[in-house]
């Protein structure tokens, strides 16, 4: 019986010990008309062997490709001993720390994950995480709602060029408490200063800036900041955590800095694995640490005066608080705020830096060689890591041949943004060694029909 | 044993070189204004001394892989290693989520076949895999409800009713969705006051949210009548699955009438809780509530080689609630728990809330025996049950809090303490199917031991625990004098990174 320890004489005596015939007796309390038989429509249980075979065969099917397409999700190295360490048992198979004598590990590395994220972002608290970049830009929101200084403000301003993935799950997570997510207008891939305008006389909790944009470049974030803060709205800011061990942290912008930072952890030592699970991370000002969301993990002391680690302001959460918690959050990203935590440490500030600096050279080298293929232009400003191209055909079957060649060509913005023209965003991380952009550069001049030198 | 900060243990320029670029590329085409001149305070360590800090920090943990951890209404069951490992196959792992549907064929058809066999295993007619934890499943299900109600034109439906004992993420996730919270009691049985249901239930019932059984550790044994109850009102049914595992293959969340259900498959199906998630949440519907199913969902269709497996989103599935995560939500979990599934099978997820009954009712009966106080002597115990420590409080003060932080120092994570809150000083006890008897017999005898310390040496017991890396925390002290990261500990001012970044 696969992970039931149970020899027979032990189920006969425990039976004996309750006083009942068999198993089945222990069900008698449901109702005789609600009882199943079992559960035909579910297949027969393998060997571990068996099942090893069948997945890795469903492995194989899914084709290894070389990946130009980040859009939210970015493949970076991971060092071995991350996940080497993050499955340990100790840390695979524990919960949430509610024990906190059995639970020290745990908490202090949260603990240290906390203290990572408010120095990248510049703030002063960090949570725990939450589920994933999206979800906590949507509780991000929620917080700047609850926070704000101007009480009945329900609308928060967000830039056109915000993860259009994000902008759904926010509006399908605040929808029930009757918030607004408005657009603000846009020119040359960021937001229009000069349209903002048109905004007064509407109220605002906050604003969002993404950092770096979903199209790769930067908005005018110390105007916005200074913009909003003169208005009485928060500003939240959606940041790559790669970026920040480069670029000006969100606390640092314009005259007060940002307010609230969330944003997607993928790209510190989580796999992409096919799409999650991933973390979101949260941080802010302490003024509005009552206003966070999920688990805090703070310092103390224990009766004989040493030093440990406990969950702390519990009365903000569901459990305690219940119909009047700051989110319905429970479980978060425990594992993958353990690697992360092991990632950051393994890279240090030093490390993170070269990384977020080669990825912006290697995109940087990628945008020029792609040019060079007639036809296609890099219409826009500064970038971090993605870039917008236009081609000169529609993106789409384009980037089709191109993945029947191997080639992951980025990510088709023609839907989503139909302003940009034939736009695709494309994406180099550290990874992408000079031989790649040159595969790429080839394969699109043959998909392109254009001539190019080798 | 204490472990320093992996902050406190960095000298100024060690690093771990080999995980980064050999050298700094130029970034001197980037904004000047937005160039950061102070790095991040990150540890200045080496590769070894990560490696080192972090297991050291792991063996101050318990974990299921370490301790029995018999933790009420988490099914802390044994996490199969092979969920792990093929879950993490380079095939799976360096899949970017945007790929093709033609180049990740291997991946959609395991989580087709994983709706299929969570439709099987609840009875119900669609399933979703996106929801990322339980409270993520729950929202989705009372979002579900709400649009049910809305495209009906009946929006005046904006109560949820929940029982006193529901677990808090119930009534969190019911304001969430907008929507006002109606509490009703629990009988003395454990059952729900059917009484009370039938006078709050009318026009503004959206819906109401169980868990059963429920988190007393009991089968709610009219729920048939509940049902007609709210469905004769026009609310619909939440199952909240966090106990799927007491009744996986015995009954169907749909036969009790239920109209939604969310299963955390971190609990029934063993993946990793993970010192605080990732969980799953999935959601499983009936056809009412099909249409409004969060996306993306797996669909297949037949075509010239055979099945092929796609993505259904917002142009097929137009009435959905939306997406709930940046992809398709936690996937290497899905992965984990469609392992799991199949290395049980059929007759082996029968067989797991059969054990998880069995070991459940032979716990409760050892310490019924020994004298220890059931919260319902005279009901069959589910995968879970509770003990009620008043009496031993009342003639000792040694508390439910004080037996969890004894049971400890004896080598077990304890139970669920001060939930649900309508039981006094209550322990909420889940062994799972994954332990064996000598291991129930073992921690039925330390919390025997700890009542009769409690009655010679009450001051003992609340001394506890004293073999761990630390005693008992000043929680107040936690929550008045914020400590929530190094920086805010150290007065020493930031390090100003050189002008010019070599």
């Amino acid at each position: 019986m696969p992970f039931i320890p149970h020899t027979t004489e032990d189920t006969a005596a425990m039976l004996g010990a309750i006083g009942a015939h068999t198993i089945e007796d222990l069900f008698d309390e449901i109702p005789a008309a609600l009882r199943v038989d079992g559960l035909a429509a579910v297949p027969v249980g393998l060997s571990e062997a068996a099942v090893t075979r069948l997945m890795r065969e469903r492995a194989a099917r899914n084709r290894a490709t070389l990946c130009f397409l980040g859009a939210g999700a970015y493949e970076h190295h991971i060092p071995a001993a991350v996940w080497e360490i993050a499955t340990r048992g100790e840390f695979y198979s524990a919960y949430t720390p509610y024990q906190a004598e059995a639970s020290q590990g745990t908490l202090q590395l949260i603990y240290e994950y906390q203290s990572m994220l408010a120095g990248l972002t510049g703030l002063e608290v960090s949570n725990a995480s939450l589920y994933d970049g999206a979800t906590a830009f949507a509780e991000a929101c929620l917080m700047a709602v609850r926070g704000a200084r101007q009480a009945r403000a329900r609308r928060i301003a967000v830039p056109r060029y915000l993860n259009p993935v994000w902008l759904k799950v926010a509006r399908a997570l605040v929808a029930g408490q009757d918030i607004e997510l408005v657009e603000m207008a846009a020119t040359a891939g960021r937001t229009d200063l000069d349209a903002l305008a048109n905004l007064d006389g509407q109220e605002f909790a906050a604003v969002c800036i993404p950092y770096p944009n979903f199209l790769g470049g930067f908005e005018p974030v110390d105007e916005l900041t200074n913009w909003a803060h003169a208005r009485g709205m928060l500003v939240i800011a959606a940041c790559n955590p790669t970026a920040l061990a480069l670029l000006k942290p969100p606390g640092e912008w314009g005259e007060k800095g940002a307010d609230i930072a969330c944003g997607e952890g993928q790209p510190l030592g989580i796999p992409l694995s096919s799409g999650g699970p991933y973390f979101g991370f949260l941080t802010c000002r302490k003024a509005l640490v009552r206003q966070m969301p999920g688990r805090l993990v703070g310092g103390t002391v224990d009766v004989d005066g040493r030093p440990g680690f406990t969950l702390t302001l519990q009365a903000r959460e569901q459990h305690i608080r219940r119909s009047k918690a700051t989110s319905n959050i429970c479980t978060n990203q425990g594992l993958m705020v353990t690697a992360a935590t092991i990632y950051l440490s393994l890279v240090g500030s030093e490390g993170l830096r070269r990384v977020a600096a080669q990825c912006h050279a290697n995109t940087r080298d990628l945008v020029a060689a792609l040019c060079s293929v007639g036809g296609v232009t890099a219409p826009l400003g500064p970038f971090f890591h993605e870039a917008v191209l236009t081609l000169p055909r529609p993106v789409a079957p384009v980037l089709q041949q191109l993945a029947a060649a191997g080639i992951l060509g980025g990510y088709d913005l023609s839907a989503d943004f139909p302003e940009l023209g034939s736009a695709v965003l494309v994406c180099a991380t550290e990874l992408r060694i000079a031989e790649d952009v040159a595969a790429y550069r080839l394969a699109l001049a043959g998909v392109l029909g254009v001539a190019v030198a080798a | 044993m204490r472990e320093p900060l992996i902050f406190d243990q960095g000298r100024p320029g060690r690093r771990a070189p080999s995980q980064a670029p050999a050298v700094a590329a130029a970034t001197d085409d980037l904004p000047v204004g937005l160039i950061r001149r102070t790095p991040p305070p990150l540890p200045e360590v080496s590769e070894l001394q990560v490696v080192r800090h972090f297991t050291r920090l792991s063996q101050l943990n318990f974990s299921i892989d370490t301790h029995f951890y018999p933790l009420g209404s988490c099914t802390m069951k044994y996490n199969p290693r092979a969920a792990n490992k093929m879950a993490m196959l380079p095939g799976f792992l360096d899949r970017h989520p945007l790929e093709p549907e033609a180049h990740a064929q291997g991946f959609l058809e395991c989580l087709f076949d994983l709706q299929e066999m969570l439709k099987a295993a609840t009875g119900m007619s669609g399933v979703s895999l996106t929801p990322m934890a339980g409270a993520q499943g729950e929202f989705a299900g009372v979002a579900m409800i709400r649009a049910y109600h809305r495209a009906r034109g009946d929006s005046a439906r904006d109560q949820i009713i929940v029982p006193d004992a529901a677990h808090g993420t119930n009534p969190a996730t019911a304001t969430m969705c907008g929507c006002a919270v109606v509490e009703i009691p629990t009988g003395p049985d454990g059952d729900v006051d059917l009484a009370a249901l039938r006078q709050v239930v009318g026009p503004r019932t959206a819906g109401i949210m169980l868990t059963n059984p429920s988190t007393l550790g009991v089968f709610e044994r009219r729920i048939a009548e509940i049902a007609e109850v709210v469905h004769g009102a026009g609310g619909l049914l939440y199952y909240d699955g966090a106990n799927l595992n007491a009744i996986l293959g015995r009954t169907l969340p749909a036969a009790m009438g239920f109209d939604v259900v969310h299963i955390n498959l971190h609990k029934t199906f063993s993946t990793p809780h993970g010192g605080g998630g990732p969980g799953a949440g999935i959601v499983a519907v009936n056809d009412r509530l099909e249409p409004f199913l969060p996306i993306p969902i797996v669909g297949r269709r037949d075509g010239a080689a055979g099945h092929e497996y796609r993505w259904l989103a917002e142009a097929e599935r137009p009435k959905s609630i939306g997406r709930l995560s940046g992809f398709m939500g936690n996937a290497g979990i899905l992965l984990r728990a469609y392992v799991y599934m199949r290395l049980l099978g059929a007759e082996g997820m029968r067989r797991v809330s059969g054990y998880a009954t069995l070991n459940a009712n032979y716990l409760m009966k050892r310490l019924a025996d020994a004298g220890f106080a059931p919260a319902f002597p005279r009901r069959r115990a589910s995968h879970e049950f509770i003990i009620s420590l008043k009496d031993v409080t009342r003639d000792t003060g040694v508390s439910a809090m004080d037996f969890a932080k004894a049971l400890l120092d004896k080598g077990f994570h304890a139970p669920t303490t001060y939930f649900p809150m309508l039981v006094p000083e209550c322990l909420l006890i889940e062994p799972t199917e994954s332990e064996a008897r000598q291991e129930l017999d073992a921690f039925a005898q330390a919390l025997i031991d700890i009542r009769d310390l409690a009655f010679k040496d009450a001051a003992a017991v609340k001394s506890a625990p004293l073999t761990l890396p630390v005693r008992r925390l000043d929680e107040v002290r936690a929550a008045r004098q914020l400590d929530l990261t190094w920086q805010s500990r150290t007065d020493s001012p930031p390090v100003r990174l050189p002008q010019t970044p070599n």
